[in-house]
């Protein structure tokens, strides 16, 4: 098989990392973001809750999280080991992000939210307006580190069958009896899309820096 | 999905194994990538130039691609090379080269937060470049990085889980044979997850105690403990 | 109750074991500049807190205008949109630009059309003599100025009273002055204020009542003039006379 053929197909698995990175990692954010907001306003008890889903979510390797899940949905609603894989990814997500955002928005001051009330503003309206536009500034260089994580345990996804990029590196390697180079340049498509990740979440940090005279 | 309790006492045994073997997986890729991360950290923070660009080149490579492709990489794809290595061996050698990636970072922020400072007063006193380095920077910095550092024993434990795809026969290895022979997946992967989260809590304690005992008082990095 | 813009009855607070002030009775009619004067941590802060429900008392009543806003079922939001504040910090919006900050409580608390409010927002920071800056951030602001669109913010919300916690503690001596002036602008303007400070010549020049409080209760309060010749308490005329050396002397040079 000459090179380019083999290079292509490996390629062609692209399209399933990303797709799996484009379902858990949106989703990560949005479960996050509320987890979030529950855990720093919602009252001791709330807060305890999360506390206790950040330590399960976080103590236990995301591979065993991601198969416990898989067969959960799998068993109950009919999804595609695609699907499955994806959303499993995406809770496990939840939690890590949950953590950033929680940090985030600590570390926006506490003044922050006392001025907004004394202008009349409702909680609910501090923390939409003056809380959560400061934290996600504040997030996005944990975040990128989180969101280059879950590229890379996309490929978590290979044990449950779907054809994204390593499983394709492993059915190649098998025909073509090139290993090293299959692993190779899957290792490779891998770094691309990370190097792509933090270049953009980088511009887009420079982007919404708010201005200030040193 | 409740009867994970009564997996766990039925294969007890066996995962008690398989969790030593994970405990060993850790252990070894966690003392491997703290030697050859201190050489990158070293390398990055004091090196020549080729030395430095290999060093980072080396870190944004491991860092930028999956664990679990660099074992595939070690294990399938070497052999095609001529280097043929056991299963644990590439096992052991993925983990320490991959840990080594991350620890290097670590490490290298503590050094560089002692930095400058440090090494103009050793000098000053007549010590070489390199005696500053490991009796005056060193052991600041290993200290300083403590804090910070303890998150890597965790993720490294907790990455230690996708050995089993090579048929290393770690914790997970055994959740996957209990649910082959019981047909109950949920029930298998639930009771290694209890096991994991045992074994995450116990690292944990263990790490609070050294770090508790290794503080040097009122000198810490804006360290970031806990955060994964 | 009857014509006094803020009644305050009986009022109390207890941090744990810490009695912050107790008992406090403090009437405030229309056009009053009121200055509150007194050794740190003598519950200053804390009794302004208070009067926008910032912080809760644990006894007595404070009414704003006729509508008592200590009871239980009251609107704190509704409320704070008629009180004004303006903190020791600043604390602006640090992801808005100084107009911004000014026009946001009139968009989505006063749930004003944007053009109108963008207007109102710039008369504001017209008043305070910061409309060349409307299009900086806070970060790009020196403290005066920080503080000044902190004003602006508040009037723009057009409260019944204006209250100000320490406004000119935490800037440089060289820009309290800017500050000072806008409050006394304000004053004269006839803004119902109430003014929590160290800054004796502002107090003398501007207040036209002088609260000293000490040790959790209001030891004495009257006119600047009573206040300053005529305290009916050795204590006052030791805080007045030791604070006018530190700080009054200043205005005097100046």
């Amino acid at each position: 098989m000459d090179l380019s053929r083999f290079i292509q197909y490996i390629a062609s698995g692209t399209a399933y990392t990303l797709g799996v990175t484009i379902i858990a990692l949106p989703s990560g954010l949005i479960l996050g973001i509320i987890f979030a907001i529950i855990y720093v306003y919602g009252g001791k008890i709330a807060a305890r809750i999360m506390n206790f889903y950040s330590t399960i979510m976080r103590g236990i390797p995301p591979i065993v999280l991601l198969f416990i899940l898989y067969f959960i949905m799998s068993g109950s609603i009919n999804l595609t080991p695609f699907w499955a894989g994806s959303i499993s990814l995406g809770i496990i997500s939840s939690a890590y992000q949950m953590e950033i955002i929680r940090g985030a928005i600590l570390s926006v001051s506490g003044g922050q939210m006392i001025a907004a009330l004394a202008i009349g503003m409702s909680r609910m309206q501090a923390i939409r307006y003056i809380i959560l536009p400061q934290t996600l500034r504040l997030a996005i260089p944990p975040w990128s580190n989180e969101a280059a994580i879950v590229i890379k345990d996309s490929s978590l996804v290979y044990a449950l069958g779907v054809p994204e990029i390593l499983r394709r590196a492993q059915l190649i390697s098998a025909s073509t009896q090139q290993p090293f180079l299959a692993y190779t340049t899957a290792a490779f498509i891998y770094f691309v899309l990370v190097l792509i990740t933090n270049t953009l979440l980088g511009r887009l940090e420079k982007r919404l820096r708010i201005p200030a005279n040193p | 999905m409740a009867d994970w309790f009564n997996l766990l006492v039925r294969f007890f045994d066996d995962f008690l194994v398989g969790a030593m073997v994970t405990l060993e997986l850790t252990a070894i890729g966690l003392v491997m990538g703290f030697v050859l991360g201190l050489g990158l950290a070293l390398s990055r923070a004091y090196g020549s130039k080729p030395l430095r660009w290999f060093a980072t080149g080396y870190i944004e490579l491991f860092r930028g691609t999956p664990l679990l492709v660099q074992l595939f990489l070690i294990y399938y794809g070497l052999p095609s090379l001529g280097i043929t290595l056991s299963q644990s061996v590439s096992a052991y050698l993925a983990l320490g080269l991959n840990s080594a990636a991350y620890q290097a970072e670590y490490l290298r922020g503590a050094i560089l937060a002692i930095g400058n400072t440090q090494m103009t007063a050793g000098r000053a006193v007549g010590l070489s470049r390199w005696q500053t380095i490991i009796h005056i920077i060193l052991p600041q910095a290993l200290r300083l990085a403590i804090p910070s550092w303890s998150n890597e024993p965790i993720l490294l434990l907790k990455s230690t889980g996708v050995v089993f795809l090579i048929a290393v026969q770690d914790l997970m290895a055994k959740a996957k044979r209990a649910a082959t022979q019981t047909y109950n997946p949920i029930g298998s992967y639930l009771a290694v997850a209890v096991v994991y989260l045992a074994m995450v809590f116990a690292l944990n304690a263990l790490l609070k105690l050294l770090e508790r005992r290794a503080r040097i008082p009122g000198f810490e990095l804006a360290g970031k403990k806990g955060e994964i | 109750m009857a014509n006094h813009i803020l009644t305050i009855k009986n009022l109390t607070k207890i941090y744990g074991d810490n009695v912050i002030f107790e008992g406090i009775d403090l009437t405030v009619d229309e056009g009053d500049t009121i200055v509150i004067i007194g050794p740190s941590g003598t519950g200053k802060s804390t009794l302004l807190r208070c009067i926008n429900l910032l912080t809760k008392p644990n006894g007595g009543q404070i009414w704003l205008d006729d509508l008592e806003i200590t009871a239980a079922d009251v609107d704190e939001d509704n409320v704070r949109q008629h009180i004004g504040m303006v903190f020791q910090n600043f604390l602006l919006f640090n992801h808005l630009t100084a107009l911004n900050n000014v026009k946001l409580g009139l968009v989505k608390v006063k749930k004003m059309d944007k053009a109108a409010a963008e207007t109102k927002a710039f008369q504001e920071l017209e008043r305070v003599g910061l409309s060349d800056r409307a299009h900086h951030y806070p970060g790009q602001l020196s403290g005066g100025q920080q503080q000044r669109v902190a004003i602006a913010r508040a009037l723009a919300m057009d409260p019944r009273i204006m209250l100000f916690d320490e406004p000119t503690s935490a800037l440089d001596p060289e820009l309290i002055g800017e500050v000072l002036e806008v409050m006394r602008k304000l004053s004269l303007a006839g803004m119902t204020m109430v003014v929590v400070t160290h800054e004796m010549g502002f107090a003398r020049e501007v207040a036209d009542r002088i609260v000293f409080m000490e040790k959790g209760s209001i030891v004495e309060q009257g006119s600047p003039d009573d206040l300053f010749y005529r305290p009916k308490f050795p204590r006052t005329r030791e805080f007045l006379w030791k604070i006018t050396e530190l700080y009054g002397k200043k205005e005097e040079e100046a």
